[in-house]
């Protein structure tokens, strides 16, 4: 063949989209994300959750390629099946976090595209947030967001939730000083805000609060153009 | 090793892939009614931009609860059903009351989908699964790089712009059997219209709890005489 | 030592057309402390009698979870025991990877089996010393099975394995048209009788006994000592009401079954 042909191609990776936001209180932690799924211009479905329940005190909130991001929540329960067989618990919080950079890391050269943030409750019962990027590297902070409309949340959250600087010396807590109705209000404020602007963010969104009574789900519908 | 011209096609000749698919279906819709799940696909196969078959069952049965359509190559569909083929007689010679559903069926396919995309060697297709186990609907869509969900309605390919629009607009919960054929009809025709490989030759096939069923494959009454069809760029003049 | 000269080897075959060392392994079975299992429709319950080689030592677990619809309880090598529960529960595990729905009770069982007949056919194997009654949920209902070494696997309306545990099935024998329609506690509590059957005497308290429950709409638990402690207390209440009648049984020394058709 002279000339190359003319063919469909493909990519092994897609971008479904979605948003997801996570904030952490004192006795308590909010896991939120949109629930359309998206591909280029079309909406694939306006009701799938991008939230999974992987222990009792623990939510990992995921966006980017969908099949990439079901087989990470498949592994990291399967793993954590393993754990309670292995320890008779549940893992902790910090627990997963560090589980879940392995796994990502593991991939470091056929990455899982999927941005995740961990929410949850740690072993003192306080709220904590992890947030990663695809390959793994990850932090603990008071608050995050990750996936398509990140970028137009996370001034917002950095403006009205102003975590202490990490370099203070002795460290401070990152924990917003937010009751936890109004975390889940403003979440609910910058989803609305986020559907206006991002094409990928819209049609619902569901929130997760974890605190000492368990685990509650919310609700609210958004922008579905 | 000695290279045979013209029988080596690219740079990865030796590797046996799809590298891009040869003899495609076009899309397949699907919806939920009152009593189970109706698919429907047009019995096309195209050779590049050739209507190249024009009889080709792309809706089948897998066991006793499911139904599958598939859009893409149809040889990698046929491989599908294959594999499935064979997890359904296992599944059968236990013989001991238990069953796959459409869940789990749906739940192998994204696994089987998603396994090739991750070896580089995918099945070029979109599929469309439906099914009915113990009264619960199902129906669900993956497609050839592992991406799945389910809804109330589906649709592969072109169906993705053309059908799901008017799903959205007229679907609703527990539709009776006559109303939810008229839509996939309504689906299919708008498909004929502006899908170029899609045919006038089309197949239902139903999923109740009862069993399946397939419809033998029938025509559309279309009407080609819209002014526009005639005319297309009348009235858009200068901006085509 | 030996009693006979075809009993050195699995794969070897007596002149009667017996497997001695497989016999053996069934004999291992008999040797650890008492496993029983009882189902109704919905729920399977599991009890086991545990025993500490020594007053400074803790015991043994001998009831392990294999996934939220499946347990087991073990007589004979818990070593062994041990190994097998890794097994099924791996194969849950990847049921549920594929599938997203629970793995169907008798498949497990007949996987299981087959792993230990495995057993009996090579020359540089040994058979499992263990044998595991499998409780299960699943679509056609709650199940109860025995495997054993030779690769063998029945199901059960109820049953009892290891020492003793002839006393614990003739409690059951005469109780178990009572099952299928009695609620989980009923269960329960003929578990604890069944259990302390084969204590010949012995007092029956929550710390030489597990007790684990599973059923429709309740995964597999093992219950904690201060439940089974109630149960115990309020079997005690009842048995002081209704007199001294229950006496114990004694284990039955003629019933020599052969063991293939345990």
């Amino acid at each position: 063949m002279a000339n190359p042909k003319q063919h469909a191609n493909w990519s092994p990776y897609d971008n479904n989209g979605g948003t997801c936001v996570a904030i952490a209180g004192t006795d308590y932690c909010v896991i939120a994300a949109d629930t359309r799924m998206s591909t280029g211009y079309n909406i694939l479905t306006r009701d799938y959750s991008k939230i999974c329940k992987l222990a009792d005190k623990c939510v990992l909130a995921s966006s980017g390629f969908q099949a990439d991001v079901k087989a990470l929540q498949k592994v990291l329960s399967a793993r954590h099946l393993i754990y309670q067989h292995q320890h008779n618990k549940q893992m902790s919080c910090p627990g997963m976090g560090q589980l879940l950079s392995n796994t990502l890391y593991y991939k470091r050269f056929f990455p899982y595209y999927a941005f995740n943030v961990l929410g949850g409750l740690d072993a003192e019962g306080k709220g904590c947030v992890f947030t990663y990027d695809a390959v793994g590297s990850y932090e603990r902070v008071g608050y995050s967001t990750q996936g398509s409309g990140s970028s137009l949340i996370m001034p917002v959250l950095d403006n009205q939730l102003k975590s202490p600087s990490p370099l203070l010396l002795p460290a401070k807590d990152a924990v917003t000083p937010l009751s936890e109705a109004e975390a889940v209000d403003l979440v609910k404020d910058v989803f609305a805000s986020a559907a206006e602007r991002d094409i990928y963010t819209g049609d619902r969104v569901e929130i997760v609060i974890v605190n000492a009574a368990g685990i509650r789900r919310e609700y609210v519908e958004l922008r579905k153009d | 090793m000695t290279s045979v011209q013209g029988l080596v096609a690219s740079p990865d000749a030796d590797s046996q892939r799809t590298l891009y698919p040869y003899v495609t279906g076009t899309s397949v819709v699907g919806v939920k009614y009152k009593d189970g799940i109706l698919l429907a696909a047009d019995t096309g196969a195209s050779y590049g931009s050739t209507l190249r078959y024009k009889s080709v069952e792309r809706i089948k049965a897998i066991g006793k609860h499911s139904l599958l359509g598939a859009s893409g190559e149809i040889s990698d569909f046929q491989e599908i059903l294959r594999y499935l083929d064979e997890l359904i007689i296992y599944d059968d010679m236990w013989d001991d009351g238990n069953s796959l559903g459409p869940k789990e069926v749906h739940n192998y396919l994204n696994r089987v989908m998603y396994n090739r995309r991750n070896k580089f060697n995918p099945l070029w297709n979109s599929l469309v699964l439906g099914g009915v186990k113990n009264g619960e609907k199902y129906l669900g869509t993956v497609n050839m790089i592992g991406v799945h969900y389910e809804d109330n309605h589906v649709a592969t390919g072109f169906g993705n712009h053309l059908a799901r629009p008017i799903l959205r607009d007229e679907w609703k919960e527990d539709m009776s059997f006559e109303d939810a054929v008229k839509l996939l009809e309504k689906c299919m025709l708008v498909l004929l219209y502006r899908d170029r490989s899609a045919i006038n030759k089309m197949q239902i096939a139903k999923i109740t709890d009862e069993g399946t069923t397939f419809y033998p494959a029938y025509s559309l009454k279309t009407f080609w005489g819209f002014s526009s069809f005639a005319n297309p760029t009348k009235g858009a003049e200068g901006s085509w | 030592m030996f009693r006979n000269q075809y009993d050195t080897d699995v794969t070897t075959w007596s002149p009667a057309g017996r497997l001695f060392q497989v016999e053996y392994a069934m004999e291992a079975v008999k040797q650890g402390s008492a496993a029983i299992g009882l189902r109704s429709k919905t729920h399977v319950v599991l009890a086991s009698v545990n025993k500490s080689n020594s007053d400074l030592s803790s015991h043994q677990r001998k009831i392990f979870k294999i996934d939220d619809h499946i347990g087991v309880a073990i007589a004979g090598l818990t070593a062994d025991g041990r190994v097998l529960s890794r097994y099924l529960r791996s194969e849950c595990i990847n049921h549920s990877f594929t599938y997203e729905a629970p793995l169907p009770v008798g498949r497990l069982v007949v996987q299981l089996a087959d792993k230990a007949q495995v057993c009996t056919q090579r020359s540089w194997k040994r058979p499992y010393g263990v044998g595991l009654l499998v409780a299960g949920l699943d679509e056609s209902g709650a199940h109860l099975y025995y495997n054993c070494p030779s690769g063998n696997y029945f199901e059960y309306q109820a049953f009892a394995i290891g020492s003793r545990s002839q006393a614990a099935k003739t409690y059951l024998e005469r109780k178990f048209e009572n099952f299928p329609a009695a609620s989980r506690e009923d269960l329960i509590k003929d578990a604890l009788f069944a259990i302390k059957e084969t204590l010949q005497g012995e007092k029956l308290t929550s710390s030489i006994c597990t007790v684990a429950v599973l059923g429709v709409g309740e995964p597999f638990c093992i219950l904690d000592q201060k439940t089974i402690h109630e149960y115990i207390e309020a079997l005690e209440l009842k048995e002081e009401e209704a007199g001294d009648q229950g006496a114990t049984m004694q284990e039955d020394p003629s019933s020599e079954a052969a063991p293939m058709e345990i």
